[in-house]
């Protein structure tokens, strides 16, 4: 057979396919580009062509305007496109609304770019899909086994609790604008919490492109109006850098509550000084990558970024031939 | 055990002090007995077990994994019963979670080979949180900032009474406090008032207000003596019973068996716990050496010998007197102590004066000798009864005017809870000499009170455009010769401290006003400090 490496190997702009003349979300600006996924760090402007899903492509207009990319190729989930015998194919990741894993294939060897995805349920995206293969692709963020998220819909439940308990405050949710912030506005949602809830106005765009893709969230208001008192009792949604910022003093002694998978580590939590952290995360936790590779059995496993250490030690015990490509320019989860 | 390790895991995040109280009386009032009982006696530190040591829970662990995944996590996490917590590899088909009662009537019974089989099925049984809190309960120490008095004040609330008539009943009841609970919640009498050995709740002094209370108070109606340089103790010889409590009621007998050793007497004593050579009190950092030890020995009881100066009588043989005034209070207590002849118990001499202005002289320019190491006056109204908490009048503490220094703000970081959008943890340093002569910054305390809110605004503001570097939640500002912002700082004292760059530490730091007039080159040099902590006198005011 021939080598993964003839198909797709790690360039200093990012994954490239020298048959298909492309590159799988670049961190600089090329001629082709296939992008998994909306976020900064895998989404860039400034790409010749660009081949994502369509959900991906509207993200992107709207982040960076219309003209972000000299072309774009909508590709939507499960629609092969074909490039000189290159059958690329995006399929759910379950990541954020859009997000796809590129499934490469050529002459009989199938190679899956899983970009960022996680396995546990989200309301506002299709679940990931698992595409067997010969090698597989993976970030990992999480891949330690200290990783254990527990279910969201339980977190959820501790914000409301703290909401019922502290009446007089306001609950200052800090989550990435892209995915975080309307997943827990509907997971929220889904919990029967149907008051107003208030978003920072770095929300609002893409919270409005959620509701035009059918999700939806519910009476939202711009946090911005109103005098203190009227934010008690409220449930208010700030992207994380807000949380300690001058605009936070607005509210009513706030709780400042963070949502993400590295809320799992108090130390964390205090560095941040946060009140109440909520363990949410759109990436896979340690148990979801190694069930991945284990549903998969993958020939090989690439590992992009992250810990990689951890999951490279378990593919060892495991007798899963591995790799670590130590991709640079793809963030964790929330870096500020 | 759930609803604990929630309490737990909110109380390790919280730095406000009124969301603390609402954390624990929302527990106690939702959870049942014997549950609550054994959480109040848990951050009360009435309970403590040592029950698993650290090695045996890495064994356990290093048992079900891989050794090396467990060393990264633990390297990634810093902290051993939260990694172990998170990695857990649990066994499928686990059982039921145990409640807290379970866990600890098991650690109070079981021998330690039990103990170390149920760790592993309670862990397996367990989540996350669970096994979190399950792990700091076996290891001896919650360190979720919760202080017992706080607890105590929670359970207060519950029952809607004075923290005072917790701490006096306090003392006879024993976890899980089933009577106590009765009590609060209105479906039991009030538990008995008069077991042996009891904790008092203190009298508390306010501070004077120089420029009000003189002109209203006249100077025959008061008694002065010299506030010493301490902690407020309670020695209680009652029936056989002898124990020594802090003022917030926590006991330490077993820190001060020198002390306790010596109650001879029948009755309960208020007075300052004080390192005592010769009948001298020594400094406060002597008194230091001996606080917060869990064993003491016979070198380090010879090398500080503790003592009481003793200032008020609570109980005279079997007769409460606290209803009684001061001076005949004082009467019993000064018999009491004569009769005692121990080098462990003296008496707090009373200072005679005449007017204000003569206590102001007193105060300002103590005489030879160990009223230099005071703090400043205590004022006590000769007919006044002893009553809990801190009533207004009967007692004023008049302190020394604090020494004072300009220091020029390097870091600042930022604050928690109501102030987590704040940089309002300061750094200050003063101006020494580098092995090059050249003068440079050193850090020598750090504050984060003293300010108004207006002024915290201000700084925040100058800090936020004034970094120059950025760790974490710690912003590095600019300080320059004729760029920065200064603070008068004022503090209580001064220690040598080899483990601090400068050498010194100060006692009770805080920014005491900012100096937007002066440059930092104005700022205090550093031989200014080591002048003082030569001297120990107060800056002249």
């Amino acid at each position: 057979m021939i080598k993964p490496e003839t198909l797709l190997h790690p360039s200093p702009a990012g994954l490239y396919c020298p048959p298909g003349d492309f590159y799988v979300d670049p961190t600089r600006p090329v001629d082709r580009a296939v992008i998994t996924h909306g976020h900064a760090d895998h989404a860039r402007a400034g790409h010749g062509v660009v081949v994502a899903t369509p959900e991906t492509l509207a993200i992107m207009a709207q982040r960076y305007g219309a003209d972000f990319a000299g072309a774009t190729q909508p590709a939507p989930y499960g629609v092969p496109i074909l490039r000189d015998g290159v059958q690329v194919t995006l399929v759910p990741a379950g990541h954020v609304l859009g997000s796809a894993q590129a499934v490469v294939a050529w002459k009989g060897l199938t190679m899956v770019v899983s970009g960022d995805y996680k396995r546990a349920r989200d309301p506002t995206c299709p679940p990931f899909e698992p595409v067997p293969c010969d090698v597989f692709i993976t970030e990992a963020t999480f891949g330690l086994p200290v990783f254990r998220h527990p279910p969201a819909d339980q977190e959820v439940a501790r914000l409301l609790r703290s909401v019922a308990q502290f009446p007089d405050r306001s609950h200052l949710v800090g989550a990435y604008a892209l995915g975080k912030a309307q997943r827990v506005i509907a997971l929220l949602r889904e919990a029967g919490w149907d008051k107003t809830i208030y978003v920072h106005g770095a929300l609002e765009k893409l919270n409005r492109l959620y509701q035009n893709h059918g999700q939806e969230l519910g009476p939202l208001a711009p946090a911005t109006t109103g005098t203190k008192a009227d934010f008690a009792g409220a449930i208010i949604i700030a992207p994380p850098s807000a949380l300690q910022d001058r605009w936070s003093r607005r509210f009513p002694d706030p709780v400042g509550a963070f949502a993400s998978g590295w809320m799992q580590v108090r130390a964390r939590a205090r560095q941040r000084g946060v009140e109440l952290p909520l363990v949410i995360s759109d990436h896979a936790d340690w148990d979801e990558l190694t069930q991945t590779v284990e549903d998969l059995r993958p020939g090989e496993l690439w590992i992009t970024h992250g810990r990689e250490e951890g999951l490279m030690r378990w593919c060892e015990l495991n007798g899963v031939k591995a790799r670590a490509l130590a991709m640079v320019g793809y963030d964790d989860e929330d870096a500020e | 055990m759930r609803a604990f390790a929630d309490l737990l895991d909110r109380l390790s995040l919280t730095a406000s002090r009124n969301t603390k109280l609402t954390l624990v009386r929302d527990y106690l009032a939702s959870t049942p007995d014997p549950d609550r009982g054994w959480a109040l006696a848990a951050l009360t530190g009435e309970l403590r077990f040592d029950a698993a040591k650290p090695t045996f829970i890495r064994k356990a662990v290093e048992a079900r994994m891989d050794p090396l995944l467990f060393r990264w996590s633990y390297d990634f996490v810093g902290d051993l019963a939260e990694t172990v917590s998170l990695v857990w590899p649990a066994r499928p088909g686990a059982n039921r979670e145990p409640t807290l009662d379970e866990v600890i009537e098991a650690l109070r019974g079981a021998s330690r080979s039990d103990v170390q089989r149920l760790i592993e099925t309670w862990l397996d049984a367990l989540e996350p949180t669970g096994r979190w809190a399950l792990l700091k309960l076996m290891t001896g120490g919650l360190r979720v900032g919760v202080s017992s008095r706080l607890a105590k004040q929670a359970l207060a609330d519950l029952g809607g009474v004075e923290i005072g008539a917790i701490e006096e009943v306090w003392h006879a009841q024993e976890p899980p406090y089933p009577a106590l609970f009765a009590w609060l919640q209105g479906h039991g009498e009030a538990p008995s008032t008069t077991s042996p050995g009891r904790f008092r709740p203190v009298m508390l002094a306010q501070a004077l207000d120089e420029a009000v209370d003189f002109a209203k108070l006249d100077p025959a109606d008061y008694a002065c003596e010299w506030k010493w340089d301490g902690i407020r103790v309670q020695a209680v010889s009652e029936q056989g019973v002898t124990r020594l409590y802090t003022r917030t009621g926590d006991d330490i007998s077993k820190t001060f068996p020198d002390v306790v050793r010596a109650l001879t007497f029948e009755g309960a004593i208020d007075g300052e716990l004080v390192v005592m050579s010769q009948g001298k009190v020594a400094s406060f950092s002597d008194l230091q050496q001996r606080l917060n030890r869990k064993t003491v020995d016979a070198k380090l009881m010879a090398s500080y010998p503790a003592g009481i100066r003793a200032y008020d009588l609570l109980a005279d043989g079997a007769e409460d007197t606290r209803h009684l005034p001061f001076s005949e209070r004082r009467q019993r207590l000064e018999a009491l102590i004569a009769t005692l002849a121990s080098p462990h118990i003296d008496l707090s001499p009373l200072q005679p004066f005449d007017s204000w202005a003569q206590l102001a002289d007193l105060r300002a320019d103590p005489p030879p000798g160990e009223a230099q190491v005071a703090e400043g006056v205590m004022l006590k109204r000769w007919d006044s009864a002893y009553l809990a908490g801190r009533p207004k009048g009967p007692w004023f503490k008049w302190k020394r005017d604090p020494f004072l220094i300009d220091a020029v703000l390097i870091y600042a970081q930022r604050g928690h809870g109501k102030r987590s959008s704040f940089y309002s943890d300061y750094t200050f340093a003063v101006w020494t000499p580098d092995e090059t002569g050249q003068l440079v910054l050193t850090p020598v305390g750090k504050a984060y009170f003293g300010f108004t809110d207006d002024e915290l605004k201000q700084i925040d503001k100058f800090v936020r455009d004034n970094t120059t570097e950025r760790f974490g939640p710690v912003r590095s500002v600019r300080a320059e010769p004729d760029f920065g912002m200064v603070f008068e700082v004022a503090f209580e004292g001064l220690q040598a401290s080899p483990r601090h760059k400068s050498g010194l530490a100060m006692r009770f730091p805080r920014i005491h006003r900012i100096r937007w007039d002066k440059p930092p080159r104005d700022a205090d040099h550093l031989t200014t400090l080591q002048a003082m902590l030569a001297a120990q006198t107060p800056a002249a005011s």
